[in-house]
């Protein structure tokens, strides 16, 4: 194959200028997602158009974009934790599932509680389910060098089927005359509103920054990012590095596991088997967009909302299927992998005729 | 018994291709966690040109197709752009399932063809079925599970056998010392990540046409992934591959296997066996001591030839 | 082809990386049946060069002739057409696969493999030149001299008649290097071009016909080896005078007698570490390091040696045998607990960038590596740190943007300063060093030999894994020798020979 370039290895390239590469990364996808809806014979304009008005149309329609931002950002942070180690943790899903059963089983068994108290005692709950799901492949990970990735995920379709089982038997509602359904939270166990929605996107904005000061202030969040850069150097450096991929990963999937709360508490008010709706998937992708950056992840995630919600809305307003964002999101995804070869390489134009001659 | 392996063989095919797929892709040094993706994308293709066309050849066609073009995907990232290999594999994985529930949304609830369904009948092989046993086992099937017998035996003698084979596994395991030998490496990895995501497409396809004969979008249900796991269990080894998928083949029928035998067990929980057993072999796999049997030494290494 | 015509002609080469000349306007000519030496410091371009000779780097400008017609090498492919085979310094196999396979990869002659045929091929070619190679031997069994012999043959089979050797003795016992030698002259004798890149001056005058010596990326001269002195070529490559003689204060009397005297400061006693495969990487290794004194330690690649640093430092577990740090045994504590009882080590491993230092990170968070163990509470103090990068970066004199740039960006030698300077500011008693000059030019190498002597000088001992047995006879006080695990002498640096350390490297069996 010929090609008209030269490319060459460049050293560092400045902030302003990986901004513009990221920038115009995203435009070309959109454009190229535009490319391909015209090929199954939408418009792509209206697609977009049909979004953003179905991301901010109306206080209802903002409030639905919040609501998806929330558990999208604080999984992303869990993901987060976990890539910085090179751990890919991609059973963000399961430790979703697992963090809702245990606030569940804390909803359903004490029902009568105080408010307060009992959704502090699902939270803990669900940090700790979640934690626990994901410290299995970690402790693996740690002291026999199993590969997470797989391990990980296939813990998700455990963790699924696990409450497909409870919610198709032992918790199925008996009053709802045969519907495979779990019987909904008392009302103390729902998150209650704050400012027009419920109260997760404060316990977001709290986790941005409290995971943001831990990455880059801690000892632990040090010693994290030193075992993600080699593990080698972790070792040379004293650090107990079984003891460090359990923490992080505790945390990880601690995050997790409170998305799955905040799900089934102030959205489902039950517990389903489908409430993860693929956070824990679209997690991975807003986590590397973000560059493995707390406050990055905050707005990255916002982006991925409006797009979820307004795919969401296109469904209804046009008929479209909603997995065209999911269809848009790798795209995106795939431009911005793509463009970090720009960051990393100069290319330079050397014209075919040249590029031929040297070939030969 | 005789049946129930029979059955078991019918489920390893889809694992079986897509095995073999990633266990070339990998081979040649890139891991390709798109698998799932990819068998989607095949699946879903192989289905609509199936409905379309109502030629089984021209569906077998358009699901190699569509996954080899997931597959090119991840090769123009990794290979030319110098992607991460694991993130441009799970985005593809995402990718593909959203392009399959998109693509697919029309077609929920519609079923194969007949003409097509009638292709993949089973067709015993004259001779060989009549054997005692391995016949009814292994040669009473449909051609698809004869083409997946011949995969096998062509992938084994490419691998250890031929020039081609030694130089992509040349790449896989030293990527300089193949390029400085002047083995073509850009060409090899994308011919090869080509080739097995081609055949991650065929193992989507043998799902959406044979095994489930109607569309539904959540139809590869992390077979793509227990593929994955199956590379690692298999050593790299494509033998060793179909003894792999033919287990799990085996494990993923038999919880109704139970159920039909009077055990009373829930679906859901008997759903769990190849998820817990792909656990298992991960967490197995992991010692392993001779040379031969570790991964490739440059997988998922991105390669630049003026690298200082 | 016309009968005159250089073998190689390479006509205003220039490259760079980046920002930065690796080579610029280089001429270079080399004839049929020379043996042509490219001597240059490290990081002096000659591995640069040669790499555009095959075809794995291309020239920004310039042009090569080979055997008088011009080329353009896209590939190595292009180059191993035009019959150059190229010997890099890591070798360039592949480690599961056998002889055979590594012989005839990249070639094209068949779909199908023939084994026996190929084998039979094999065979009457290393008869030819006298080496032995068995074409079903995995490269991984294989000695550094066997792989080297492998790469030759493998270079011979496609039929190369222009050789080029990138530092082929660098790992090579002085024996081996006769050996090598003899095959060199054997393919010159045949009417083979070859290029030997080294720094050695002593093996340039003995097997060289020619040199060309490189400084900074640009060629200086080419003279013939029969009318040049060694003093000529050191000022040629480094550009002024230099004297390349080490200073040695003893602070010990000489002889046996010392040993005994003194309590050791770290006494290694009867240490056997095993490795992988269960088999023996150290097999009852003793010794005594006192203070006031650099250790050194000769072998082969892969002798011991890592495992040795390692153990002592914590990092790798051992089967049996004690480690006595001031009479405390260390053995079996890890780099933690070592750190945590206050006994000052310090560590220079092999790998700088993969060990010692994080790459991506800046001399700062670097510097916080090791200290950041003994800060109590749970956030992380950068400031300390800080001071203490800033002090290190302005008294190695280490050329950096500043201490918030990521060490990967550093030249070779800043990078080891900054790892030394953060280990000898720990005020250690033990000072492990591993190959601390590999890859450093002649400048920055007495930088550091100048630092460790100065650490010897206030008390240190410090133990010096070396590749060189010129440097390390000349900087050492004594010398261990390591072959296959176990050691195979302890000698004293003063009174020993290149020769008697490469016969003990081989473990002393000729």
């Amino acid at each position: 194959m010929i090609l008209p370039v030269r490319i060459t290895k460049r050293d560092d390239v400045p902030r302003r200028q990986a901004a513009v590469i990221l920038v115009v990364s995203i435009v070309l996808a959109l454009v190229f997602s535009g490319v391909v809806m015209l090929l199954f014979g939408l418009n792509p304009i209206e697609v977009y158009g049909t979004i953003v008005q179905g991301a901010f149309g109306s206080a209802m329609r903002l409030e639905q974009t919040m609501i998806k931002a929330v558990p999208l950002t604080i999984a992303s942070l869990g993901i987060l934790v976990a890539f910085k180690m090179k751990f890919w943790n991609i059973g963000g899903e399961g430790q979703i599932m697992m963090g809702a059963l245990a606030a569940s089983w804390v909803a359903l068994n004490h029902p009568g509680l105080p408010q307060p108290l009992l959704l502090l005692w699902m939270g803990a709950a669900s940090v700790v389910a979640g934690g626990v799901w994901a410290l299995i492949p970690a402790a693996f990970k740690a002291k026999m060098g199993t590969n997470e990735t797989i391990f990980t995920l296939m813990m998700n379709y455990i963790a699924i089927k696990f409450v497909m089982y409870l919610q198709y038997g032992p918790w199925k509602d008996p009053e709802s005359k045969g519907f495979p359904r779990i019987p909904k939270f008392s009302d103390a166990a729902i998150l209650p509103d704050v400012g027009g929605m419920h109260a997760g996107w404060v316990l977001m904005l709290i986790l941005v920054a409290a995971v943001f000061l831990f990455m880059n202030y801690t000892k632990k969040g040090y010693e994290i990012a030193v075992v993600g850069e080699s593990l080698e150097t972790a070792r040379y450096a004293g650090m107990n590095i079984p003891v460090i991929i359990m923490i992080a990963m505790f945390i990880s999937g601690g995050l997790c596991g409170l998305v799955g709360m905040v799900q089934a508490s102030a959205i489902e008010k039950t517990l389903t088997w489908g409430l993860s709706s693929g956070y824990g998937f679209t997690a991975i992708i807003t986590t590397w967009l973000a560059r493995l950056n707390a406050v990055t992840t905050l707005f990255v995630c916002l982006a991925f909302a409006v797009l979820l919600q307004g795919a969401d809305y296109i469904q209804l307003a046009l008929h479209v299927p909603s997995s065209v964002a999911q269809v848009v999101q790798g795209i995106i995804l795939f431009f911005v992998l793509g463009s970090d070869f720009f960051l990393r390489y100069r290319v330079k134009w050397i014209g075919l005729a040249r590029a031929r001659a040297e070939a030969e | 018994m005789e049946a129930f392996l029979a059955a078991a063989i019918v489920a390893a095919m889809p694992l079986l291709f897509a095995t073999l797929g990633e266990l070339i892709t990998e081979k040649s040094g890139s891991l390709n966690l798109g698998v799932e993706g990819m068998m989607l994308m095949g699946a879903v293709t192989g289905f609509i040109v199936a409905f379309g066309t109502g030629s089984p050849g021209a569906a077998l066609l358009g699901a190699f197709g569509a996954g080899a073009g997931g597959a090119l995907i991840f090769a123009i990232i990794t290979v030319t752009l110098r992607g991460n290999q694991v993130v441009t594999g799970l985005t593809l994985t995402i990718f593909g399932s959203g392009f399959a529930s998109f693509v697919g949304d029309p077609l929920i609830g519609k079923s194969v063809p007949k003409v097509v369904q009638a292709f993949f009948k089973g067709a015993p092989l004259p001779g060989l079925s009549d054997i005692p046993f391995f016949g009814p086992v292994f040669f009473r099937q449909d051609v698809f599970v004869y083409l997946g017998y011949i995969l096998v035996i062509l992938v084994s003698i490419y691998l250890y056998k031929t020039r081609p084979g030694l130089h992509m596994r040349a790449i896989g395991e030293n990527t300089a010392a193949a390029d400085a030998s002047g083995v073509a490496v850009d060409f090899h990895k994308y011919a090869h990540i080509l080739f097995g995501g081609g055949l991650c497409g065929l193992g989507g396809a043998y799902l959406a046409l044979v095994y489930v004969p109607m569309w539904q979008a959540d139809v590869v249900t992390g077979r793509g992934w227990i593929a994955v796991a199956l590379v690692i269990f298999a050593s790299w080894n494509p033998t060793k591959a179909f003894l792999g998928s033919f287990l799990f083949g085996a494990l993923s029928i038999l919880g109704f296997r139970l159920q039909s035998m009077g055990f009373h067990i829930s679906q859901y929980l008997v759903d769990m066996f190849p998820y817990a057993a792909t656990i298992a072999i991960v967490i197995v796999s992991t010692h392993k001591n001779r040379k031969e049997d570790l991964p490739p030494a440059d997988l998922s290494v991105p390669y630049f030839r003026e690298e200082r | 082809m016309k009968e005159s015509a250089p073998a190689i002609e390479m006509r205003g080469i220039s490259k760079s990386f980046g920002s930065a000349y690796a080579n610029k306007d280089i001429d270079l000519t080399v004839l049929p049946g020379e043996i042509h030496a490219l001597l240059g410091e490290n990081g002096a371009g000659k591995s640069t060069l040669m790499n555009m000779l095959s075809g794995i780097y291309r020239p920004d400008s310039g042009s090569i002739f080979v055997n008088g017609e011009a080329v353009r090498f896209a590939s190595p492919k292009d180059s191993i057409k035009r019959g150059i085979g190229m010997i890099h310094q890591h070798f360039k196999l592949v480690d599961v696969m056998t002889a055979r396979d590594n012989i005839i990869l990249g070639g094209n002659s068949g779909f199908f493999l023939n084994n026996k045929a190929l084998n039979r091929r094999i065979s009457e070619l290393s008869d030819r030149y006298g080496l032995d190679v068995k074409p079903d031997k995995k490269v991984y069994e294989m000695s550094v001299g066997e792989k080297q012999t492998l790469e030759i043959l493998k270079v011979l089979y496609r039929g190369a008649n222009i050789l080029i050797m990138d530092e082929p003795t660098a790992v090579l016992t002085p024996q081996e290097i006769e050996k090598l030698f003899a095959i060199i002259r054997n393919m010159k004798a045949q009417g083979c071009a070859v290029v030997i890149i080294t720094h050695k001056l002593g093996e340039v005058m003995e097997i060289s016909d020619r040199i060309t010596v490189l400084r900074r990326g640009e060629a200086i001269a080419t003279v013939e080896t029969a009318q040049v002195e060694i003093p000529t070529l050191i000022e040629m490559m480094v550009g002024r005078r230099v004297d390349l003689s080490i200073k040695r204060e003893s602070f010990h009397g000489a002889g046996p007698d010392a040993l005994s005297g003194e309590q050791g400061l770290l006494c290694v006693d009867g240490v056997t570490v095993y490795d992988k495969d269960k088999k023996a990487a150290l097999d009852g290794v003793s010794f005594t390091l006192r203070t006031h004194e650099i250790l050194g330690v000769a072998g082969v690649a892969g002798s011991g040696q890592k495992e040795l640093c390692e153990t002592i430092a914590g990092l790798q577990a051992a089967e049996k045998g004690r480690i006595f740090f001031e009479g405390q045994n260390i053995l079996g504590k890890s780099p933690r607990d070592i750190i945590r009882l206050g006994i000052r080590m310090g560590f220079i491993p092999e790998d700088r960038l993969g060990m010692g230092l994080v790459g991506s990170m800046d001399i700062v968070h670097n510097m916080i590596l090791k200290e950041y163990q003994n800060q109590r509470g749970f956030v992380l103090r950068r400031g300390p740190s800080a001071e203490k990068a800033q002090q290190i970066v302005d008294r190695l004199d280490i050329l950096t943007p500043s201490v918030h740039t990521p060490v990967s960006r550093l030249s070779g030698g800043n990078i080891q300063k900054v790892l030394l300077g953060r280990e000898i500011d720990s005020d250690p008693k033990v000072l492990i060093t591993a190959y601390p000059v590999r890859g450093l030019d002649i400048g920055a190498s007495f930088r550091i030999y100048d630092l460790l002597n100065e650490q010897k000088a206030r008390g240190v001992g410090v133990i010096f894994i070396g590749e060189d047995l010129d440097v390390l006879i000349e900087l050492c006080d004594r010398i261990l020798v390591l072959s296959g695990g176990r050691i195979t002498g302890a000698l004293d640096a003063a009174r020993t020979t290149k020769e008697e350390i490469g016969f003990l490297m081989t473990g002393g069996a000729a």
